[in-house]
Parts: C-alpha cells; structure tokens; sequence
C-alpha cells in the first residue's frame, strides 16, 4: 500500500472507526512516514477546532411555532385542491351551457355562431394541454422517487 | 438521533401517519424538527431558509408518507427529501445570482459563494470559528454534507453510510477530501496560523 491509500483510513483513526487491523496497518505506516504523520496532526486540529464550532438554536416560541408552519402548508394544499377541482367543474359545466344556448339562439348569426365556438374550443385544448403537462411533471416529481 | 420510547413507538404512529392522522405526525415533527432544522441551517447557512426548508420537507415527507415502506425508520428517508430540497434551493440560489453578475465576475462570485453563510448562526463566534464556518460555505455540497453529518449530528460512519446511500469506504474518502479542502481554505483565510 502507497501513502495514497492510507489518506482515508487517516479519518478512520481519527474518528475511531478503524477495524483493529486497519488500525495496526496504519499505526505501523505511520511509523516510518513523516508525510502521513504529519498530515494527521494537521487534521487532529482541525477536527478538534471543527468539534468546538456549534449551531445556535432558535428561541423556544420558534419551535412552539414549528408545527403551525407545517399545518398551515397541509391546510392551505386542501384548500387549493377543492378550489381547483371546483373552479374546473365550473368552467366545463358553464363552457357547455354557455355553447348548448348559444347553439339553440336562432338571433345569432351562423358565422358568429361558429367563431364563439372555435373560441371555447381553443381555451378548452389550451386548457387541457395545460394540465396533462402539470399532471406529467406533477408523476415525474424527484420526490417520489425518494429511495426508502 | 433517536430516543428509545419514540424508537419502540415509531412503527405504529408511522403507521398512523399512513392513515392519515395529522395528529401522529405532529409527534414525528416535534421529534424530528431539531435534527431536521439543524442539517437544513448546515446545508444552507441560515435560519429563515433552514426554517422555511426544514417545515417544507416535512410538509412533503406528510403528503408522500405511504410511500416510506412499513419496515423502514422515519429519519433516513426524511433526509434524502430534506437534502434534495436544500441542494435544490442552493443550486437556485447560485443561478439566481450569477445570472445577475457581469459575464467577467463569474469566477469572483464562485470563490465568494460562502458568503451567504451567516456568521450569526455559530455561538461563541471566535476569529477562528467563524473562519471555519464559512469556509464551510464554500464547500461543495457534498462534502459540506458529509462535514455537517460527522461533527454537527455526530453520526458514526455506518449511520452517515445508512443516510447517503454509500458505503464506509467511501464516507471516510469523502471526509478525507472534505477536511483537506477545509484546512486549504483556513490555511489561506489565516495564512497558516490557525495549525
């Protein structure tokens, strides 16, 4: 084994993770390689000064909070949902009514007829185009794919 | 990471979560929000985005929760949702601001993206302590990772393994090369003088 190989079994014995054996090995290498050994004083202070580093936490009132913000997120999703299955049922059923009486109004002129209709018929393709492409991104979503 | 009451219990009120109940994932949140706010803060650097990101993946962990199979701990899946988010935001947050850069300050910003880490999120803030902090910073995120995960969550190699889906082997070739990159960025913030 080179120096090369002994680089990450330093952080294995620094951190006492070394099998018994891996631990001898490198004890013995480290023996006759100055290199190595002083990489690893180098890395002892480093871990001691990184161990010293801490986190501050957030006050007490923010962690009462906490699971308000989630609640919040779970509340406002309902919400969303039965507005947008409502408002979807709304539209199909006032874009049918509203082509069935402008069908069956004998005052409207054929062409107009016919321009009205190509109108909520393009909003309707646009419509769906729309929510087949949110409904492939929505199965292709990276967190349903999370590992478990 | 785990107390032994809530590790005998946390089967069954996974289960419950299964289900449906808001109730028994409130006692996975308060179990868990201190863990998850405090990788989000390591990730990203600050409280209001570790905050926003941390409550984030626990609203998506509670909308995917059936997918997390009957045999398998809260915690491990809980991260990679956490982890994606937060490398997501970072990965925006960059894009966000080197779009808005002249073309010619590009490689300025790279070097100066450790920035955004807030000296205000370290106690006892030492010369030296906030020098390490946001050298951090301007990790990769991956070996910021695996930093967090060893000396901020004190986790052995096996569990950092059981997390990031790798083996031992590899979280000590991570560490290796993550401490090295942390001593170079100490050694030219502080010349030297710090070891």
């Amino acid at each position: 084994m080179t120096c090369k190989d002994y680089k990450d079994l330093l952080m294995g014995y620094l951190d006492g993770e070394l099998s018994q054996e891996q631990k001898q090995d490198l004890e013995k290498h480290l023996q006759t390689c100055s290199d190595c050994r002083q990489e690893l004083e180098g890395f002892r202070k480093l871990i001691a000064i990184t161990d010293e580093v801490t986190l501050r936490e957030p006050e007490d009132k923010l962690w009462d909070q906490y699971w308000g913000g989630i609640y919040n997120r779970l509340e406002r999703s309902l919400g969303w949902m039965l507005f947008g299955i409502a408002a979807i049922a709304l539209l199909l059923y006032g874009g049918f009514e509203a082509v069935k009486t402008l069908v069956n109004d004998p005052t409207i002129g054929f062409m107009l007829k016919i321009g009205i209709c190509a109108l909520i018929g393009g909003l309707a393709i646009l419509f769906v185009s729309v929510l087949r492409e949110r409904l492939f991104f929505w199965s292709h979503d990276r967190y349903k794919d999370v590992r478990r | 990471m785990e107390t032994a009451a809530f590790c005998q219990d946390e089967a069954a009120i996974l289960q419950r979560c299964r289900r449906g109940s808001r109730e028994a994932f409130e006692a996975v949140v308060n179990r868990y929000m201190k863990d998850a706010y405090r990788i989000a803060l390591g990730l990203v650097g600050n409280h209001e985005d570790a905050m926003e990101l941390s409550q984030e993946a626990f609203y998506r962990a509670y909308l995917n929760i059936r997918l997390l199979k009957g045999d398998r701990q809260f915690f491990p899946w809980f991260y990679q949702i956490l982890r994606n988010l937060c490398f997501t935001h970072l990965r925006r947050m960059r894009l966000r601001r080197t779009s808005a850069l002249p073309e010619n300050e590009g490689q300025e910003f790279i070097a100066a993206q450790g920035d955004w880490f807030d000296p205000d999120a370290v106690t006892e803030r030492t010369e030296l302590k906030q020098a390490l902090w946001q050298a951090m910073g301007k990790l990769s995120d991956k070996h910021r990772e695996v930093i967090l995960l060893r000396h901020f969550q004190n986790l052995s190699y096996d569990q950092i393994a059981k997390v990031m889906f790798c083996n031992k082997g590899t979280v000590m070739s991570r560490l290796y090369h993550a401490r090295k990159q942390l001593r170079e960025l100490l050694d030219k913030e502080k010349g030297g003088s710090w070891s």
